[in-house]
C-alpha cells in the first residue's frame, strides 16, 4: 500500500479520542437558568457586581442581537445552534470569589496543574530560579477568572493585568473608553452576542513607554456541559508600550457540541506593539465528528496612533468549528499589521480562518503568511480581506497563503479579497497548494524516519516561518502540539 | 556470507497491467566489495536500487532478497534504513523548511532509535557534521538551508554524500551519484566516497560513465539490460562498455 494512502487509512482509524485535555473536572458550580432573557443578562451584571453602565451596555447588545440574522458566508457546516438550549453563565461554587491563590478549589489548581500551567506564582518563582521564563498567567474557568499571577510585580511597572470583571469595577474609566471601540457591539451577530452575556476575560493596560516585563498569558477552560463561554479580552497599549500576550484554550471531550464566542479588542497607540498569541487546542470532537467545540470569535486590533505595531500569530489545532479572522486595523500613520498563522485540521474538523487588513493611514504595511494543514476529512479555508482606503497613500501588503493536503478526503481553500481604492498602493499575493508527495515521505524513511516522524518533519518545514514568530517557550509547545494534532498520520 | 544476496528477482509495476522491469536478477555482494553496475537507460538500474530501499510502486512477483541473513523485503522502509541500507538518489528529493542540519540530526537519531542506542549529543552531531560537510565542500550556510531546496544539481549530489558519510551504512547504493558533477565536483564526492570503503562496507555504484569508476575503482563490473545482469567482470570491463556500448547486449536480449 503507497504510503499516503497508509496514512489516510491511518488518520481515518484516527482517535481524536486521543485529545488529551479532554478530561472533566468534577466541580460542584453555579449556574443560570438555561436560555437566554433579558434576565440571564441582568443576572450575569449582577454576579458580577457591576455598575448600572455596564448593564447598559449589556442590555442594549442584547436587543440588538435579537434582531440580527447568525451569518452563513462561511465555508462550514453545522446544525442550527439552538440559543436557549444553552447555559450562559457557570462559575465554580464559591461563597466569594477568591481573594487570592489560597482560596481557590484545590479541583481548579489540579486541572490547571493537569494542563501543565503553573498558577501559583510559588512555584512559578521557582521556575525562575531553575531558568524558566516568567509568564504572567490568568486563567478563567467556564465563566470565571479564578487566579491572575504576578499581579502585585506587574503592578509596580504599572502594568494592569486582571479579570475583566475587576476591571470594569476598578478602571471603569478606561474600560469604558475602550471597550467597544475596536469591535463594536453592533459588529456582528456572534459579537454582539459575547456584548450582551460575556462574563470574564483578561484585560491589560501597559502604561505610556512602558515595556511589559514578563510574558502575559490567559488560560481558558470549558469544563460545564451545555454551557457556552463568552470570554472578552482587551489589552491597551499605551504610546510607546510594549506587550506580548498569549492565549492557550483546552476543554473537556464531550458528545455534545459547545459554543464559544469570545471577543478580543487590541489598541495599540502611538509608536506601541501589541504582540498577541494564540494556541487554540479546544477538543476538536471524536473521529466520527461528534462532539467539539464551535469556535466563533471576533479579534481586531487596532492600530490607533502612528507608528504601531499588532501582531498576530495563531496556532488553531482544535475546534470542531473554527471561524475566526484576527485582523488589524491600520488607523495611524505607518502602523504596521501582521498575521501569522497555523491552522491544522484532521478527522471532520471544519476551519474557515484568515485575516482582515484595513489600511486606512499613510505608509501602512501589512504582512500575512497563512499555513493551512489539511488531513483527515476535514476543510481547511483561508479567507482574507486586504483593503486600502482612498488616503491610505503607499499601503502595502504581502500576503502568502500555503496549503497542505495530507490525504485525499480533505479539502483547502484561498479565498482572498483585495480592495484598493488608492492607485498608490501595493499588494503582492502568493498561494500554494501542495501534498505530502509520496517521494517526500520515501526520501525520508530511506533515511531512517518512520511516516509519523516522517510526517511530521514535512509539517514542521511547512509551518517553519510561522512558528518562529511565537514566543521561544511556546514554539516548542506548539511544535508538539503540531504532532499531536496530526496523530494517527504523525508520531 | 554474502552481505546482500540478490537471487532470480522479478518484479514488476504495481497494479493490474503493471509492467515486468526485472527479470530474473541474481547478484551476491561481499562486505567490503565495490560493484559497478553499468546498462543503457530503461534497463533496470534505478528499479532494482528503489526496490532494495523498499519503495511500494514495484510488486516482487518472484525472487528473494535478503541482507545480512534476513528477509530484506519482508522489513519496512526505515527498518532497512536503521539496518544499514542507504541510497543515494539519482534525483534527491527537497524537503522545504526543514534544514539540511536538522533532517540529518532526525534521521540519525531515528535510526539509533530503532537500533537501540543512545541519541547523539548535540556536541557529538556538530563535530561530525562539521568533519564530513568540511571534506565534500559543503558550506555551514547549505546546512541551514532547507533539504536540497535551491541546491544545484551537483550540490544535491554532493549533499547525497555528506548523508551517507553522517549515517555510515553498511550497504551504499550510489545511483548515478557522477551525473551533473563537475570535473573538481567529481573528484572530491569520488573521495568522500572512497574514504567510506572500509572491509566492512560495501557499495553499489550504478553510472553511465567509466569516467567515475577511475575515481572510485570496482571490484566488479556488472552490465544489466532489460531488467537482468547479463555480464559481469572486472574493471576492464567498463572500459570495453566504453569503447564498445552496449550494441551486443541489446542483441543478444533480442
Ligand atoms: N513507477 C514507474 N511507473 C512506470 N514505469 C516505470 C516506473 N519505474 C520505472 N519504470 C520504467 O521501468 C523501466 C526501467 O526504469 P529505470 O529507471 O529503472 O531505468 P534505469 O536503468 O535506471 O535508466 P536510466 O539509466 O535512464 O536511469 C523504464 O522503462 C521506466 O520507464
Ligand atoms: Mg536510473
Amino acid at each position: 500500500m503507497p504510503a499516503v494512502q497508509e496514512t489516510v487509512e491511518q488518520v481515518r482509524s484516527i482517535d481524536v479520542d486521543q485529545y488529551k485535555y479532554g478530561f472533566f473536572t468534577d466541580i460542584e458550580s453555579e449556574k443560570a437558568a438555561k436560555g437566554l432573557t433579558e434576565e440571564t443578562v441582568r443576572f450575569i451584571s449582577a454576579k458580577k457586581d457591576e455598575p448600572e453602565w455596564m448593564l447598559e451596555w449589556r442590555l442594549e447588545a442584547f436587543r440588538r442581537w435579537q434582531t440580527m440574522r447568525e451569518p452563513d458566508w462561511a465555508r462550514v457546516n453545522y446544525p442550527p445552534i439552538d440559543y436557549q438550549e444553552l447555559y450562559y453563565y457557570a462559575a465554580p461554587k464559591k461563597k466569594d470569589g477568591p481573594k487570592s491563590i489560597d482560596d481557590i478549589d484545590p479541583e481548579i489548581l489540579a486541572t490547571y496543574e493537569k494542563l501543565g500551567i503553573p498558577l501559583r506564582e510559588r512555584d512559578a518563582l521557582l521556575g525562575i530560579e531553575s531558568g524558566a521564563s516568567r509568564v504572567a498567567v490568568d486563567a478563567v474557568f467556564d465563566s470565571v477568572s479564578v487566579a491572575t499571577t504576578f499581579k502585585e510585580e506587574l503592578a509596580k511597572a504599572g502594568v494592569i493585568f486582571m479579570p475583566i470583571s475587576e476591571a470594569i469595577r476598578e478602571y471603569p474609566e478606561l474600560v469604558k473608553k475602550y471597550l467597544g471601540s475596536v469591535v463594536p457591539v453592533t459588529d456582528n451577530f456572534f459579537a454582539t452576542l459575547n456584548s450582551a452575556v460575556f462574563s470574564d476575560g483578561s484585560f491589560v493596560y501597559v502604561p505610556k513607554g512602558v515595556r511589559c516585563p514578563m510574558e502575559l498569558s490567559t488560560y481558558f477552560r470549558i469544563n460545564e456541559r451545555n454551557t457556552g463561554q463568552f470570554e472578552r479580552t482587551l489589552i491597551i497599549a499605551d504610546e510607546g508600550a510594549y506587550v506580548s500576550y498569549l492565549e492557550g484554550c483546552t476543554a473537556p471531550m464531550r458528545d455534545e457540541n459547545q459554543l464559544h464566542a469570545a471577543v478580543v479588542e487590541l489598541v495599540a497607540l502611538a509608536d506601541a506593539e501589541i504582540k498577541y498569541s494564540t494556541v487554540q487546542n479546544w477538543y476538536p470532537g471524536d473521529s466520527q465528528g461528534k462532539g467539539g467545540i464551535y469556535n466563533f470569535v471576533t479579534k481586531r486590533g487596532d492600530c490607533r496612533g502612528d507608528r504601531s505595531k499588532i501582531s498576530w500569530t495563531q496556532v488553531e489545532t482544535g475546534s470542531a468549528i473554527t471561524w475566526k479572522y484576527p485582523s488589524c486595523i491600520l488607523r495611524g500613520d505607518e502602523s504596521r499589521g501582521e498575521f501569522y498563522s497555523i491552522a491544522i485540521s484532521n478527522g471532520y474538523q471544519q476551519v474557515d480562518s484568515g485575516t482582515k487588513m484595513i489600511h486606512l493611514g499613510k505608509n501602512t504595511t501589512s504582512r500575512i503568511i497563512s499555513k493551512g494543514i489539511a488531513a483527515g476529512h476535514s476543510d481547511n479555508t483561508y479567507r482574507g480581506l486586504v483593503s486600502a482606503h482612498r488616503k491610505a497613500t503607499g499601503a502595502r501588503n504581502f500576503t502568502n497563503c500555503d496549503s497542505l493536503l495530507i490525504g485525499d478526503k480533505c479539502g483547502a481553500h484561498t479565498v482572498p479579497y483585495i480592495e484598493s481604492k488608492n492607485s498608490s498602493a501595493q499588494f503582492e499575493h502568493e498561494a500554494t497548494t501542495s501534498k505530502i508527495s509520496e517521494d517526500q515521505l520515501f526520501y525520508c524513511q530511506q533515511r531512517g524516519l518512520d511516516p509519523e516522524e516522517a510526517t511530521a518533519l514535512i509539517v514542521n518545514g511547512f509551518v517553519k516561518d510561522v512558528l518562529q514568530q511565537l514566543p521561544m517557550e511556546f514554539a516548542v509547545e506548539a511544535q508538539k502540539l503540531i504532532s499531536v494534532s496530526l496523530e494517527g498520520s504523525v508520531g | 556470507m554474502a552481505m546482500l544476496e540478490i537471487d532470480n528477482l522479478h518484479a514488476k509495476i504495481e497494479g493490474e497491467e503493471g509492467r515486468e522491469i526485472l527479470k530474473g536478477l541474481t547478484l551476491s555482494v561481499n562486505p567490503g566489495e565495490v560493484h559497478a553496475i553499468m546498462g543503457p537507460n530503461g534497463s533496470g538500474k534505478s528499479t532494482l536500487s528503489y526496490i532494495l530501499a523498499g519503495k511500494e510502486d514495484y510488486e516482487v512477483t518472484d525472487g528473494s532478497v535478503t541482507f545480512e541473513g534476513e528477509d530484506l523485503l519482508e522489513m519496512e522502509i526505515d527498518e532497512r534504513a536503521a539496518k544499514g541500507l542507504f541510497l543515494a538518489f539519482q534525483y534527491p528529493i527537497e524537503v522545504p523548511g526543514v534544514a539540511t542540519m536538522t533532517f540529518l540530526r532526525s534521521a540519525l537519531n531515528a535510526q539509533r532509535k530503532k537500533r537501540g542506542e543512545e541519541e547523539i549529543s548535540t556536541p557529538d552531531f556538530l563535530r561530525l557534521i562539521r568533519e564530513r560537510a568540511g571534506g565534500l565542500g559543503i558550506s555551514q550556510d547549505m546546512l541551514k538551508r532547507g533539504v536540497n531546496v535551491g541546491f544545484s544539481g551537483g550540490e544535491k549530489k554532493r549533499a547525497e554524500i555528506l548523508q551517507m558519510a553522517v549515517l555510515q551504512p553498511k550497504l551504499c547504493i550510489l545511483d548515478e551519484t557522477d551525473s551533473g558533477l563537475d570535473i573538481d565536483a567529481l573528484k572530491v564526492v569520488s573521495e568522500g566516497v572512497n574514504a567510506l570503503r572500509s572491509p566492512d562496507r560495501a557499495m553499489i555504484v550504478i553510472t553511465h560513465y567509466q569516467r567515475l569508476l577511475n575515481h572510485i575503482v570496482p571490484d566488479v563490473v556488472h552490465v544489466m539490460n532489460k531488467g537482468r545482469i547479463v555480464r559481469s567482470g572486472g574493471k576492464e570491463l567498463a572500459l570495453e562498455l566504453e569503447a564498445n556500448g552496449y550494441a551486443e547486449y541489446q542483441q543478444d536480449a533480442a
